[in-house]
């Protein structure tokens, strides 16, 4: 039996833990979205399983590519998958960028037998694409189960009208990701409607954020967040939640950007869905990184009486 | 219309059934629309008895669920009802409406069909069609007729020139099937017609041929993620349209959207709706909604003449008669705008309907806020044509459609002999070919009947 030591509240908790999945963070998740990596594996602790962090892990190429001959840029992600394979048979990812590059070159990897050939001739691996690739939401639903999870809930978010935001990258291609419906997904509500809070649907919710537009031109990725943003609140949303460093970054860094432009804009926050789990699992806020989101959550937070 | 006396009929009849070596000169034909018929009339007049099977309480199909017909724009009912009168009256067409095969054994010349006739809780011989239990009965719901938009009582008929005008029980709406209390309709019947112990009988027919003539079915708009999944009330299918610009429909012919009852002032029709999708629906082109659809914006803009209709396409085709005409003179003379390019998402914001298209002539996005969205949604086979080929013992196509015997040469005849297919059971037609297509059925049925 192997325990896990975690500070709940006020004091320390000795959890048990069940199980193991194989994970990768991601750059981003080092850096930038530190509060998205460490929530997910606090939260997890909670939940009984831990995020067993892949060893030497490489970038996972940001972009899965455009051109189907490009073996390149499948290399970095092939290497991960070998890894990974050595020592599991499932992946786990939270940033939805990461997963949607690893996903499909493990489809690629499993169905196209010249390109898997390739691909172990570059690498030195024997990698057959059997690995199983799954998101942190994923697991929640499948292994652990949102009416369980509901039980475990400590501290439910009664009353915060929270705006679930997929983005592209969880869903889009939709044969290849097979996420959710393709269309319309509920999984993201499930989820928080198990946290107690109130699911906003709206119109843009799966949406492209900009994407990587906010480098090269920065106007085109504000007015798509601009559009994300005001379709949400137009339909009552206190908050957006994400599961992407990406969109969080044009959704909740660009805030000010939209500000600036837009002058009846009033900000809201930005989380991580694992912040909203985290707090809904009895963790001190503190502990949840709301230093690194933009737009400050804690007054909405000590508004609805979560703190 | 053949004139011909009682008399000459029943002894016609019995000259039929003592008709050379067995071979029975009397035709059935499944489908009671357009098509099921004008076969049947063509029968009847060519002298030989017909028996008109229909599963729903009256005939017509689904040309009387439409207001206008292209291209001439005259009006469905006032061209069908005279058709569906002359099928009522006709002595040689005995109507089984309410009914469906049940079983078919034998070969041309003697098919042996089961056919249940569903217990329609009312007695037709005694019902003289007043009328008065419709009037009275307190149960409304939807109405399938009118595409959910309108009401429907609980003892209904499709419509008040319903031929046979005799109306039907639906035990799930009933509030004495449910609740076991109202018998409004029992009191109020002057001859005594409601019979709430009716249960489902069968009858057999023999005849020599078969026409099977059961039409389509369209696509359900909630098979469209990308528009709502029939979750917006203002996007609904060309059918509903029609319903809604009808003078018998649930507006008495105004257009006013299914949300408020608001007149509409910008409305989107959106061609191709799930036809010629190979990759997500059907692949097949539904042929007739590239007409009703210019059809429908013509309509609208006669009716809502500050109104704007944009219609989102492919491209069009219009081939037949007077067909390309039609669709200019919308173009040019009544102002609707065509812009060619596919819609990737619907959705309602308050109360107007964002609609996100390309326009591929110009290249740009277009987004347009709407007050209705009409979907020309695709042509499908009635759910059960599979299962009545099977029974029938002829082919259907993946998709339901019943196959010909030769695509170009022997386009009403079966692999079985004495069995014929008419209309849209066929595959996608409109009004006039499948006309023509029943037609050919009844010709070619009668051709086998003078063989013998």
């Amino acid at each position: 039996m192997r325990y896990a030591c975690l500070r709940v509240g006020r004091r320390y908790a000795f959890l048990e833990l069940v199980m193991d999945y194989l994970y990768f963070p991601g750059c981003t998740l080092y850096t930038k979205a530190k509060n998205f990596d460490q929530t997910a594996r606090n939260c997890s602790l909670l939940l009984g399983f831990e995020l067993k962090e892949l060893k030497n892990w490489t970038c996972c190429g940001a972009t899965f590519p455009l051109a189907t001959d490009n073996i390149m840029a499948l290399l970095p992600p092939s290497r991960i998958l070998a890894t990974a394979r050595e020592e599991g048979t499932v992946l786990t990812t939270l940033c939805a960028v990461c997963f949607n590059v690893i996903k499909r070159t493990n489809r690629l990897i499993q169905g196209d037998g010249e390109k898997r050939d390739k691909i172990n001739n570059f690498i030195e691996k024997n990698y057959q694409g059997d690995l199983q690739i799954l998101h942190y939401l994923e697991i929640l639903k499948q292994d652990i189960g949102f009416p369980q999870l509901r039980e475990k809930v400590k501290k439910p978010l009664e009353g915060l009208l929270a705006a679930p935001y997929y983005g592209c990258m969880l869903l889009r291609p939709f044969k290849e990701m097979g996420f959710d419906d393709k269309e319309k997904p509920t999984l993201f509500e499930e989820f928080l409607e198990a946290l107690g809070a109130k699911a906003i649907e709206f119109p843009y919710k799966i949406e492209c954020c900009g994407s990587f537009q906010s480098v090269g031109s920065p106007d085109v990725a504000t007015e798509c967040a601009y559009k994300i943003l005001g379709s949400a609140i137009q339909n009552g949303a206190e908050a957006m939640v994400s599961t992407c460093p990406m969109c969080t970054f044009n959704i909740d860094h660009k805030q000010s950007d939209i500000k600036q432009k837009h002058l009846d804009f009033k900000p809201i926050p930005v989380f991580y869905f694992t912040q909203l789990l985290g707090i809904a699992m009895g963790l001190d806020y503190r502990t949840l990184g709301f230093e690194q989101n933009a737009v400050d959550p804690l007054p909405l937070l000590s508004e609805k009486g979560f703190l | 219309m053949l004139v011909v006396s009682k008399e000459w009929s029943e002894s016609r009849q019995t000259e039929v059934s003592n008709s050379h070596n067995g071979f029975i000169k009397k035709a059935m034909v499944i489908g009671g629309g357009i098509a099921g018929i004008s076969a049947s009339i063509d029968l009847g007049n060519g002298g030989y008895e017909v028996v008109l099977v229909e599963k729903l309480p009256s005939i017509g199909g689904r040309m009387l669920q439409l207001s206008e017909t292209f291209p001439t724009l005259d009006c469905a009912q006032c061209t069908l009802t005279p058709k569906t009168v002359e099928t009522g009256q006709h002595p040689l067409i005995k109507l089984l409406t309410y009914s469906e095969v049940d079983r078919v054994e034998g070969r041309a010349g003697d098919f042996r069909v089961k056919i249940r006739r569903k217990a329609a809780y009312v007695d037709w011989e005694k019902c003289t069609g007043c009328g008065l239990c419709q009037q009275k009965c307190p149960s409304k719901n939807p109405s399938e007729f009118d595409r959910a938009m309108g009401l429907e009582k609980a003892i209904y008929t499709l419509s008040p020139q319903a031929v046979p005008n005799k109306p039907v029980i639906n035990p799930n709406h009933c509030r004495y099937f449910q609740e076991q209390k109202c018998k409004v309709c029992q009191k109020i019947c002057p001859v005594g017609a409601i019979d709430y112990e009716q249960q489902d009988r069968f009858v057999e027919e023999r005849v020599g041929a078969i026409v099977t003539a059961v039409g389509f079915d369209l696509i359900p708009v909630k098979s469209f993620g990308e528009y709502g999944y029939g979750e917006v009330p203002d996007v609904i299918d060309g059918l509903a349209f029609e319903r809604l610009n009808s003078a018998s429909g649930p507006t008495t012919g105004e257009i006013r959207r299914p949300s408020d009852g608001k007149i509409p002032k910008e409305v989107v029709f959106i061609q191709c709706t799930g036809s010629r999708d190979p990759e997500r629906y059907m692949p097949y082109c539904s042929r007739v909604c590239c007409m009703y659809t210019g059809k429908h914006a013509r309509l609208y803009k006669h009716k809502v003449h500050d109104g704007q209709a944009y219609i989102f396409y492919m491209d069009i085709r219009s081939t037949g008669k007077g067909y390309e005409e039609f669709i200019q003179q919308g173009m040019e003379e009544e102002g609707i705008l065509y812009l060619r390019g596919r819609v990737s998402r619907i959705f309602r914001e308050r109360d107007k309907v964002i609609v996100w298209g390309v326009d591929t002539l110009t290249g740009k996005k277009v987004e347009v806020s709407a007050d209705m969205v009409v979907l020309a949604t695709a042509m499908i086979p009635q759910k059960d044509t599979k299962e009545l080929a099977g029974k029938l013992g002829i082919k259907a196509d993946e998709y339901g459609f019943l196959t010909e015997a030769q695509r170009k040469l022997r386009p009403v005849e079966t692999d079985i002999e004495g069995i014929f297919i008419a209309g849209c059971a066929q595959g996608p037609k409109d009004i006039a070919d499948a006309v023509a297509h029943a037609n050919a059925a009844a010709s070619k049925v009668q051709g086998l009947f003078a063989k013998h």
